[in-house]
C-alpha cells in the first residue's frame, strides 16, 4: 500500500476544486479529507455544505475556497436542501429549460450535522431515494464551537462538555455507529474512508458518485486542535486508526459487505491513544476494556463480511 | 478581489453575499500563520508528490524540473510533509 503511493501520487489528477488559502488549522486532517475528495468531484458537481468547520474555514465573506457551485445550509438540512437541488435538476431537464447532462449533488456535514443534528433531514432524504451522496467528515466532536462531545465521540475521549475528571473518565458513551444505520435504509452504497488512504478515499467518493441512487461515506478526519496531538501527526494518527482496529475501512454494496484492508493482527490500541491528550488520564484497565471492546466489533465486522458474501454467492 | 479585506465595505457585497469569484481564497495570506517552514534537501528528492498530495492546504506545487516545494504564501507549517516524504527530503526549521 505505502509502495503504491509512493509511485503514483504525483499522476493525481491536477483538479483541485478547493483552492488553498482557507482558514483551517494548521494540520488540520479534515480539510484534506475533503480536499481529497473534492478532487475526486468532476465540474458538474454541486456542493451543499452544512454548518461546521469545513464551511467556517471555506467561505468567509469575501472569500470562498470552492471552484464548484456551492451552498451553505444549516447544521440540520444539508440533506433536505441536497434532495430539493436533485429534484430541481430533475424537473428542470424534464422541461428542457437546462442540458440534459449528469449533474452530481453532494452534501458534506461534519460529524455534529449528520450524527445529531442532521440525522433526520438524511435519514428522510435516503429514505427518498434521492440521487445524492453524502459525506460526512468525523473528527469525533464539535471542534468548530470549542470541542463539545458529539455522539461520535468514542468512549474515554475528553472534552469541554464531557472533561475527564476525579469522579469522570471522559465522554461515557460509546461512540454511534453511523455506517450501520445508513446501511439500515437500504442505500445503494456506504463505505468508510480515511484520509491516510488517498487512492482508496478517492476510488469511494468516485464509486458514490456514479451510483444511481443515495450513497453516504463517512470519512475519519483527525483534528489535532481537539484532539490535543502536534500538528504533523494526522496523516499518521489516520494511518493507526485503521490499523488498531478503532476505525475500520469498509464498504457496503447493496447489502454485501467488503472490508478494504484486513488487519490479520490488530496493533496495541495505546498505540493511537498515546499521542493524544484527550486519551492522557486513561490507565492500562481502561484501555483494555476499551480494546476489548474494539476487537470484538472488529470480529463482528468481519463476520458480516463473511455473511453477506457467502449470501450473495448463492 | 479588488478590495481587501479591511477596506471592504457593506456597500461592496453583492445581495445574499454571494461570492463572484470562485476559489478567491487564494489571495488570502495564510503563510504569516507559520511558526516553523519546511527545508529541502532535493538531492535525496524521488520526485514521487507524497508531500503534494498529503498537504491539507494544497500549496504543494511541481516545479518545472519536477520537485515539489510548498508555496510559503500559503504554506501554514504543519511539518506532514517533512514527517510523510519517503526519502527524509524535508525537514522543518523555526521561522526566523
Amino acid at each position: 500500500m505505502e509502495d503504491y503511493n509512493i509511485f503514483a501520487s504525483r499522476v493525481v489528477t491536477k483538479n483541485e476544486p478547493l483552492a488553498p488559502g482557507h482558514r483551517a488549522c494548521i494540520g488540520c486532517g479534515e480539510v484534506l479529507a475533503m480536499r481529497l475528495a473534492a478532487k475526486a468531484f468532476n465540474k458538474n458537481t454541486i456542493v451543499v455544505n452544512a454548518t461546521g468547520c469545513m464551511e467556517i474555514i471555506a467561505s468567509q465573506v469575501p472569500y470562498n475556497s470552492w471552484r464548484l457551485p456551492w451552498i451553505h445550509t444549516l447544521f440540520e438540512n444539508a440533506a433536505a436542501v441536497a434532495s430539493g437541488i436533485e429534484s430541481a435538476i430533475k424537473v428542470l431537464s424534464r422541461k428542457n429549460r437546462i442540458p440534459e447532462e449528469e449533474i452530481h449533488v453532494v452534501a458534506l456535514g461534519g460529524d455534529g450535522a449528520t450524527v445529531d443534528i442532521g440525522i433526520q433531514a438524511l435519514s428522510g432524504a435516503f429514505e427518498r431515494g434521492h440521487n445524492i451522496t453524502y459525506i460526512c467528515f468525523d473528527n469525533e466532536a464539535y471542534m468548530n464551537t470549542g470541542i463539545q462531545r458529539s455522539s461520535a465521540t468514542p468512549f474515554g475521549a475528553s472534552t469541554t462538555t464531557s472533561p475527564a475528571g476525579k469522579k469522570s473518565i471522559g465522554q461515557s458513551t460509546w461512540k454511534k455507529d453511523t455506517p450501520s444505520i445508513m446501511v439500515a435504509h437500504n442505500i445503494p452504497y456506504v463505505a468508510t474512508a480515511c484520509p491516510s488512504y488517498p487512492f482508496d478515499l478517492m476510488e469511494k467518493i468516485e464509486k458514490a458518485l456514479s451510483t444511481n441512487g443515495p450513497s453516504y461515506i463517512h470519512i475519519f478526519s483527525v483534528c489535532p486542535t481537539g484532539w490535543r496531538t502536534k500538528s504533523d501527526l494526522a496523516i499518521r494518527l489516520g494511518r493507526l486508526a485503521v490499523e488498531t482496529g478503532v476505525f475500520p475501512l469498509y464498504e457496503v454494496e447493496n447489502g454485501v459487505y467488503k472490508m478494504n484492508k484486513i488487519e490479520t493482527e490488530l496493533k496495541p490500541l495505546s498505540l493511537y491513544t498515546k499521542p493524544q491528550g484527550r486519551f492522557k488520564h486513561l490507565n492500562d484497565d481502561q484501555l483494555s476494556a476499551i480494546e476489548a471492546r474494539i476487537h470484538s466489533e472488529y470480529e463482528a465486522l468481519k463476520e458480516k463480511c463473511e455473511l453477506t458474501q457467502v449470501r450473495e454467492d448463492m | 478581489m479588488a478590495k481587501s479585506e479591511n477596506e471592504l465595505t457593506w456597500q461592496d457585497l453583492e445581495p445574499g453575499c454571494i461570492v463572484t469569484t470562485p476559489g478567491n481564497t487564494t489571495d488570502y495570506k495564510t503563510g504569516d500563520w507559520r511558526s516553523q517552514r519546511p527545508k529541502y534537501n532535493l538531492e535525496r528528492c524521488l520526485k514521487c508528490g507524497v508531500c503534494a498530495l498529503f498537504c491539507p492546504e494544497g500549496c504543494i506545487n511541481k516545479t518545472p524540473k519536477g520537485y515539489f516545494i510548498a508555496n510559503p504564501y500559503h504554506c501554514k507549517g504543519c511539518g506532514i510533509c517533512a514527517k510523510e516524504c519517503p526519502a527524509y527530503v524535508i525537514t522543518m526549521e523555526e521561522e526566523s
